[in-house]
């Protein structure tokens, strides 16, 4: 499992070239990568979904919905929905299906694929 | 960055480029538009003229010790350059801007449609009357409209001055309160044409937005046909509780036709599913941005008049989807 390592993961660079170009891609933004997830995709995506209608996310203009938790300083968060660990393959899980961590939350399925759950996924870890 | 600068704006107000009311497709906003550029013209020109008058002046100055302080011929300058050649322009402006005034004022043939659009803090009611009562169709912040044919526009308030403004297609008319104001509008070619609230109208008055769709004049007919019917039954369960949580917390203030909900305070919401936008243009209209708005409008649009609803995620779920069926 992904652990959210709070610098550049050294562990990473075994997934090869693809992991180290991610690896110095993200580094710029100082966050840890989701591997295969681009968060200027996944900002994209966060507005295309609407997620700032619900959420404080910082980064993404006129995301100011107080439905939901804030996502400030999200990738420093221990848990999700104080359900499950904020890890990654936790929180591609929690945005693609939400009812399947938290059964009853408010939090709606959005139909979200994989590739986006983690785009979205990288941008959130980019959030310190 | 551009791009996604450019991107939310397209999901928020549905439109290309930035209106601007010097790209106009429309009868009006053409004819203004011209006026616009002839003006700005003339006035340029009047500019560099005398500026180089002005540079003239000073390279060729008169001698220092004037003999005597007769004239020394210069009163041509005056009366030709300083009041015969203004008069004529401005006679000959003043008469091309009234005949551009009058040819806007009155569509060329009768409109075959009249719309009443009813400025409210901070949304607009859009009204088609039908042939009786029964056929009038009530919807909000999307003005469908045939392209190419003139429709006449009714304008009034519920509440304060508001002003209808369409830039690429025509200029501001004012919404004043006890006044039923006329405007018209036509535009070219079909499209999507955004507008604005044009007269400050309070806390939300910016995110007060509309949208001309111009549509061809036969999807403009089946769009009409369309938005008569009543609601759509729902068909999945959750959605069929999402009508009867919808009739208890909503139908107060908005009305759903063909349902119990009956309330006119807020936007009718009958083919909601229909319409690009909600909250006059603030949010895309999808599942994300409906619960959002519905869980909380004060975050998203504070001082609106809808007021956060107390209810369970289970209602609220049930609610989108029963919204998200409404087309």
């Amino acid at each position: 499992m992904a652990t959210n390592t709070p610098s550049c993961g050294f562990a990473r660079v075994q997934l090869g070239w693809l992991g180290v170009l991610a690896w110095i891609g993200a580094c710029s933004r100082s966050s840890t990568p989701v591997a295969g997830g681009d968060p200027e995709r996944g900002k994209a995506q966060i507005v295309l979904l609407g997620c700032g209608s619900c959420h404080v996310i910082p980064g993404i203009g006129q995301a100011s919905g107080m439905v939901g938790p804030p996502l400030t300083h999200f990738a420093g968060r221990s848990y999700i929905a104080g359900e499950a660990p904020n890890t990654e393959p936790y929180l591609i899980q929690w945005i693609m299906s939400p009812q399947s961590i938290e059964p009853g939350t408010a939090m709606p399925n959005l139909g979200v694929t994989q590739q986006q759950a983690r785009d979205i996924a990288a941008y959130l870890y980019t959030i310190r | 960055m551009m791009r996604l600068a450019a991107l939310t704006a397209l999901s928020v107000i549905a439109c290309d480029s930035a209106p601007s009311f010097l790209r106009t497709s429309g009868y009006i906003g053409d004819r203004e538009a011209t006026l616009g550029w002839v003006m700005l013209s003339l006035a340029g020109l009047v500019v560099v003229i005398t500026s180089v008058l002005v540079v003239a002046a000073i390279y060729h100055r008169r001698p220092a010790v004037q003999p005597t302080m007769s004239s020394s011929g210069g009163e041509s300058w005056i009366y030709l350059g300083g009041v015969a050649i203004p008069a004529v322009i401005l006679f000959g402006v003043s008469i091309y801007s009234l005949v551009v005034l009058a040819q806007v004022a009155y569509p060329s043939g009768k409109p075959l449609l009249e719309v009443q659009i009813i400025g409210h803090r901070w949304w607009w009611e859009v009204r088609y009357p039908g042939r009786s009562p029964g056929e009038m169709v009530t919807t909000a912040n999307e003005i469908h409209i045939p392209a190419g044919l003139p429709v006449r526009l009714e304008l009034v308030t519920a509440d304060v001055i508001h002003s209808f403004w369409i830039p690429e297609l025509s200029g501001k008319t004012d919404l004043i309160p006890g006044q039923h104001n006329r405007a018209w509008l036509e535009a070219k070619a079909p499209g999507t044409y955004w507008g604005q609230c044009g007269e400050y109208c309070g806390l939300q008055h910016a995110k007060m937005h509309m949208s001309v769709v111009a549509e061809p004049p036969d999807a403009f007919d089946r769009w009409l046909e369309a938005q008569r019917r009543p609601a759509a039954n729902p068909t999945s369960s959750d959605a069929v509780a999402g009508r009867q949580v919808f009739g208890r917390a909503c139908g107060l203030c908005h009305t759903i036709r063909g349902t119990d909900a009956g309330g006119i305070l807020g936007p009718d919401l009958t083919h909601v599913a229909t319409r690009a936008t909600i909250a006059a243009g603030t949010l895309a209209n999808n599942p994300g941005n409906l619960a959002g708005w519905i869980g909380n409008p004060q975050a998203l649009k504070p001082g609106v008049a809808m007021p956060v609803v107390p209810l369970r995620p289970d209602e609220l779920h049930a609610v989108v989807s029963y919204l998200r069926g409404l087309n």
